[in-house]
């Protein structure tokens, strides 16, 4: 008998009373939702700016390496997305459209289509993620109802830069990926 | 060695376990905090709670229906009964890519399986990418916790580590300088593997797509830099809906360390074009447990750890003192169901005050069940010191002259006992706790001198 077998009849010798899978109620929170992402993403040690503050911080950095997919920033680009990720290790700046964001903890939804390659907001040094503000969802759940059918082969809830307490509980922005985290309201 | 035993080691350096203490007590703080933020919280605990039941009640289908749909979107799946058959799982899937150097992202379930030292034995180089796993694989130890893996050491022994195997400046113990050092270090190792491994949060019955949560973007910077991903899960892991997850997200940081979410929540559905991902499912003993009706709901659990920063025993003892993979209050009922003998004194390592039920975030009867096994090890191993005891005992109530003997003896001892014999270390008994002043006499001659 193959393991998949021998597991799925240890399952099934056992009697096991039947419980009900529960439904989820739409719970929603209250306030305004761009104040409250913006909470969000700064408690999670990443920055809300507007595409006035973001263009300064950018203009002002003196950035090389950018690569950007964003429809709204496609002029920013100095490199195009590259078919092999680990042309990606020195990469400075990338810059991707969310799809939408959650007011409750600051997470943007993005799937294979605005990613181009998946290693890209991780591997990257800054990260800036453009984002309409009238995209943004109250809790998880409204967030999961909009992806209900979605396809991707990947997607991710991103919600701040790499970061880490491992060491005494201190915490430390930029642990192994992005080193900082740009959301750009439009 | 027991529970006791290692915490006595665990307590010898008083200031260090006091910090220990302290620590965690923050983040169960923290957790409190962030969780009555959501009004809905005690209804989001009873959904998670009633998902994961109904899993458990339909764990053979929901794991078909995941295999089914995992395997249309181009995953792999295997099935593995044992630790022995996941570790050779791995080893055969690396040795078709050629691959001797792999990163791993944390996997409780890897260290269950003890992958990394049958790797090793098999000439693959393993490195953990989690901040806090490289920094006790540095020491080859196993983490101390299953969130903060590192959170028994402080940073002045990471710094002398980091020096050895770093080369960082001798001394240096600042975070943010340490934590940059490892960057370096294990950039390189993500931008080299061919093959990397992860353990899974989620399993998706719905969608056959699976979730991996981290702060770090370890495993992420590893699956997709690789060529092949091999994901290791545990059966119980499944959940029926891909809307459940916006339950169990909402609750798995907050309850782990305070945060609303992890800053990294990957989807995996179906592999890049060109690249492989393999899923291997293990029972090693999760389909036994299913059987014991009183611990079956121990698999509810979504190892946030919520329950070892609260618990009282785990914050002044140190995850080591467990000797289990898993340590803490759910280590201590889920370890008895995989080998009762080594792990008997662990239902004992409780004051069942039952703060790890109040904080579970799908609402596991922890203490009950600390309970509960307790009376199983007592069943199997009972009979020998407290049966002496109790036998002495026996005799003593038996006889009334024996009784009066005894009475007295124990008061005078109380006296004139020094405090070095009471306070023995063979005396574990006599350890945090203080003897009662003792009457100077018997109840019997309070008795006659008073009411006769």
């Amino acid at each position: 008998m193959s393991s998949r077998e021998k597991i799925l009849s240890a399952i099934r010798s056992l009697t096991l009373e039947p419980k009900a899978l529960p439904d989820i109620p739409n719970f929603s929170g209250s306030g305004d939702l761009v104040e409250r992402f913006t909470q969000s993403i700064s408690s999670n040690k990443g920055e809300v700016l507007s595409k006035s503050e973001f263009e300064e911080w950018f203009s002002s950095s003196g950035f090389s390496k950018v690569i950007s997919l964003s429809v709204h920033f496609s002029e920013l680009a100095t490199l195009s997305l590259p078919e092999d990720p680990h042309a990606l290790e020195t990469l400075e700046v990338a810059i991707l459209d969310g799809q939408f964001g959650v007011a409750e903890n600051g997470a943007i939804w993005l799937e294979d289509t605005q990613l181009g390659l998946r290693a890209l907001p991780f591997a990257t040094e800054h990260l800036v993620i453009v984002l309409d503000r009238n995209r943004l969802e109250d809790t998880m759940h409204q967030g999961y109802d909009k992806i209900a059918g979605a396809q991707s082969g990947f997607g991710l809830f991103l919600a701040g830069p790499s970061k880490t307490a491992d060491i005494e509980q201190s915490l430390v922005i930029g642990a192994q990926g992005a080193k900082s985290l740009r959301v750009v309201l439009v | 060695m027991t529970h006791p035993e290692n915490a006595a080691e665990f307590l010898k350096d008083s200031q260090k376990a006091k910090w220990h203490d302290e620590t965690l007590w923050f983040v169960r703080d923290k957790r409190d905090k962030v969780s009555k933020g959501i009004p809905e919280w005690e209804q989001l605990r009873e959904l998670a709670s009633g998902i994961k039941n109904n899993v458990l009640a339909n764990l053979a289908d929901y794991l078909e229906e995941f295999e089914r749909n995992a395997t249309k979107n181009g995953i792999i799946v295997h099935w593995a009964a044992d630790s022995e058959e996941h570790n050779r799982l791995v080893l055969e899937i690396l040795q078709q890519q050629n691959c001797t150097a792999v990163v791993k992202s944390k996997s409780i379930l890897t260290e269950e399986c003890h992958l990394n030292p049958y790797l090793e034995k098999h000439g693959v180089d393993v490195v953990d990418t989690d901040l806090g796993e490289r920094i006790v694989q540095f020491l080859n130890q196993p983490p101390s916790h299953i969130v903060l893996p590192a959170i028994h050491l402080k940073k002045g022994e990471i710094s002398e580590l980091f020096h050895e195997k770093l080369h960082t400046e001798k001394g240096n113990e600042d975070p943010a300088y340490l934590t940059q050092a490892a960057r370096i270090h294990l950039r390189e190792k993500f931008f080299a593997a061919k093959v990397a491994i992860t353990g899974v949060n989620f399993g998706i019955a719905e969608t056959g797509e699976f979730v991996v949560c981290t702060n770090e973007g370890n495993a992420d910077m590893g699956v997709h830099l690789a060529q092949v991903h091999i994901a290791c899960m545990g059966i119980e892991k499944i959940l029926p809906r891909r809307k459940d997850l916006g339950v169990f997200l909402r609750l798995l940081a907050r309850s782990a360390t305070g945060q609303p979410i992890t800053n990294y929540n990957s989807h995996f559905r179906s592999p890049s074009p060109g690249k492989e991902i393999h899923i291997i499912l293990v029972d090693n003993g999760r389909t036994a447990q299913l059987a014991r009706e009183k611990f079956r709901n121990s698999l509810k659990c979504i190892r946030c750890g919520a329950c070892m920063n609260t618990c009282p025993i785990y914050r002044r003892s140190g995850g080591f003192s467990y000797n289990s993979t898993v340590p803490g209050p759910i280590g201590s009922i889920l370890s008895p169901g995989l080998d009762l003998k080594k792990h008997s004194s662990l239902p004992f390592a409780s004051t069942l005050c039952g703060s790890c039920t109040d904080v579970c975030p799908v609402k596991i009867n922890i203490h009950e069940q600390l309970y509960e096994w307790r009376q199983e090890v007592t069943k199997t191993q009972g009979e020998f010191a407290k049966g002496l005891s109790m036998k002495l005992a026996n005799g003593i109530f038996k006889s009334p002259l024996a009784y009066k003997i005894s009475g007295s003896l124990m008061r005078n001892a109380l006296k004139s006992l020094p405090n070095s014999l009471i306070y023995h270390p063979l005396n574990i008994w006599g350890k945090n706790r203080n003897l009662p002043d003792a009457p100077k006499e018997s109840f019997q001659q309070w008795y006659r001198k008073n009411r006769s």
